[in-house]
């Protein structure tokens, strides 16, 4: 593979080139948008290949001077920040800080001018049509997703309602219901894994009818499972069905519009998108978000307060009780800007040329003693690889993994259901990101040979 | 791979591969209780066959890492036939010698010693490198507290 001459965008330091097949293509394109700021989120630009190097030399947890080169093979769980990130952040409490929506001094305005830029910034990478009033800051996922279910389910759902969701939901997409069902008694109807990670549409119709809500993973944070979201949201669309999707495994890494997408509301978070922990997000239509009532009770979300009552306020603020994480907003634009700089189409065409690389070159390696779940074909999955090293338990092979700077996530991923579908106990998974190169796939696969030596399989 | 000889003494990995008193009983008259360690999914069955004052039989099934199971397959090697007064005085031990003091946890000094002494344990002697890697604390322990359950329901089956 060439290395070809890399390329300034839009003050992003060169971390793109463009494909060498693609050369004259990519640069047209280039020269034409280096003046302007593309719509960001739906903009449909030729995939670059992303200079991993100089991508890496943004992150200084990457370079840290501790035993082993630090091999992150964990972005699924939480992914590392960019100095820009940091510096945003470390930037609006040295010079900004000051409660939002709240003071009438400069330096209160200041902060809350950062924080709704913050919001606007992530409308538009999802492809929101309205990002002041759609967008909602929440903690993680898991809360945009109490919100979702709490707020529009219980004004939404009797006793009887059906609930259309997935055998491979993550425990935030499905304890949220479960908790809703016992309280008033809907009916949980799942779309079942097949073997190969797939989902089993072909009673998507049968399982639709008379469900008034579908709520899915876009993602699988298990198996990479990329689900198709046409069919679903196709389905739910006949049936009257509103449609809530959980981006926390996807947002970070395809290009994501919303309004494409067809869906009502969407769940994802920040600190698994280079942004900081403690804040995510809940994008909902704005008519769907008009209609369901508030989810946390306090300051910051009423017009007015009575001692026998309260007027919520509008859009978005209505969901946003109490202080909101006001510098992790700022430090989610800061790393929407990053990915913006990056392209989501050259992130995802990164991830999926590494993913092909990483089930290759462990397959060579490790042949039938490794089983990696999921979908065989790569354009099927994200950049997730969930691993099971025959004769070797995944905390064990995560350990041994860790003596050579590897990092990895061994158990049940938050996703208990589908781990009993999968009949496993715990499996290792690596997720690659952004930062990850064809040497961090090397160092995975090295210490795999490894880990099988020192158990004794070899 | 420095420091993995700690954890995994060449015992354990004997106790993984053949895990002593491994099965079910018949309950009753065996007790049988579940333990689940939620961080990682790892879960353990123990049944306990407790006749008198005395834990006649322990059997092991579930599923987890070589150190949640080996440290199963030697407990249970380690209290069957003990009084339960003895196999309560085991616990605590094994338990004591598998906790840390936060100051030990946080100080950069030499890695931290066990409170408890395991070396009149047999095998699990073993064990005693788990103290240095706290996150695998739980996995050995699993066990132990599963037992501990599973004698509190025969003392609570024979008051009855």
């Amino acid at each position: 593979m060439g290395r070809p001459a890399t390329l300034r965008i839009r003050g992003v330091r060169p971390h793109l080139a463009p494909y060498t097949e693609n050369v004259s293509a990519a640069s047209d394109t280039l020269a034409e948008s280096a003046g302007r700021q593309p719509s960001v989120g739906t903009s449909r630009r030729p995939a670059r290949r992303l200079e991993v190097a100089a991508i890496k030399s943004d992150f200084p947890v990457l370079d840290r001077q501790e035993g082993d080169d630090l091999v992150f093979l964990d972005s699924a769980a939480s992914s590392q920040k960019p100095i820009a990130v940091i510096e945003a952040m470390d930037h609006y409490y040295r010079t900004s800080h000051a409660n939002v929506h709240r003071g009438v001094y400069r330096l209160a305005e200041q902060a809350t001018n950062l924080y709704e830029a913050a919001r606007s910034k992530v409308g538009r990478f999802v492809g929101a049509s309205d990002p002041s009033r759609e967008i909602v800051f929440t903690k993680n996922a898991t809360e945009a997703l109490n919100l979702a279910v709490r707020s529009w389910g219980r004004a939404n759902l009797r006793q009887g309602d059906a609930v259309l969701l997935t055998e491979i939901e993550h425990h935030a997409n499905l304890v949220p219901w479960l908790m809703l069902a016992e309280e008033i008694g809907v009916e949980l109807r799942y779309l079942r894994v097949m073997s190969d990670g797939e989902l089993d549409l072909s009673q998507l119709e049968q399982k639709m009818t008379g469900a008034r809500v579908v709520s899915f993973t876009l993602c699988s944070n298990v198996l990479g499972t990329l689900v198709p979201v046409e069919p679903i949201v196709s389905a739910a669309r006949a049936a009257g069905a509103t449609v809530i999707a959980d981006g926390a495994q996807f947002v970070p890494h395809m290009r994501t519009n919303v309004r494409e997408l067809g869906i009502d509301m969407l769940a994802f978070t920040g600190h698994k998108m280079l942004g900081p922990t403690g804040v995510g997000v809940l994008w909902g239509k704005a008519e769907v978000l008009e209609s369901m009532p508030p989810f946390l009770g306090g300051g910051e979300m009423i017009s007015d307060v009575r001692l026998d009552g309260f007027t919520p306020a509008e859009l978005p603020l209505k969901f946003e009780a109490g202080t909101p994480p006001i510098a992790e907003a700022i430090g989610l634009g800061a790393a929407v800007d990053y990915l913006d700089g990056l392209g989501m189409e050259a992130v995802r065409a990164h991830e999926l040329q590494l993913v092909e690389y990483a089930m290759r070159r462990l397959a060579e390696d490790h042949g039938d003693r490794l089983k990696i779940h999921g979908p065989q074909d790569p354009e099927r999955r994200g950049g997730v690889l969930s691993m099971e090293l025959e004769g070797v338990h995944a905390h064990d092979l995560s350990q041994v993994l860790d003596s050579r700077g590897v990092c990895i996530r061994a158990g049940h991923h938050c996703a208990k259901p589908l781990m009993r579908c999968l009949r496993v106990g715990a499996t290792a998974r690596a997720s690659l990101y952004v930062y990850n190169d064809e040497s961090d796939v090397d160092a995975l696969s090295a210490a795999l040979s490894e880990a099988s030596a020192f158990f004794g399989l070899r | 791979m420095s420091g993995l000889e700690d954890l995994y003494r060449e015992i354990i990995l004997d106790h993984y591969r053949n895990p002593r008193n491994d099965g079910e009983l018949p309950t009753p008259p065996a007790q049988r209780a579940e333990g689940f360690n939620p961080l990682c999914g790892d879960e353990v069955v123990v049944y306990a066959e407790v006749d008198g004052d005395k834990l006649r039989d322990v059997k092991i099934a579930g599923q987890g890492c070589s150190i949640s199971r080996s440290s199963a397959s030697m407990m249970s090697v380690a209290v069957k036939g003990l009084s339960t007064t003895e196999v309560r005085e085991v616990i605590r031990t094994f338990k004591a010698a598998m906790s840390m003091h936060e100051s030990q946890l946080e100080s950069d000094e030499a890695l931290p010693g066990p409170r408890a002494d395991l070396s009149g344990l047999g095998d699990l002697a073993a064990l005693q490198g788990v103290v240095k890697f706290p996150v695998r604390i739980k996995c050995a322990t699993l066990s132990w507290n599963t037992l501990a359950q599973c004698l509190d329901q025969a003392e609570q089956a024979a008051g009855s």
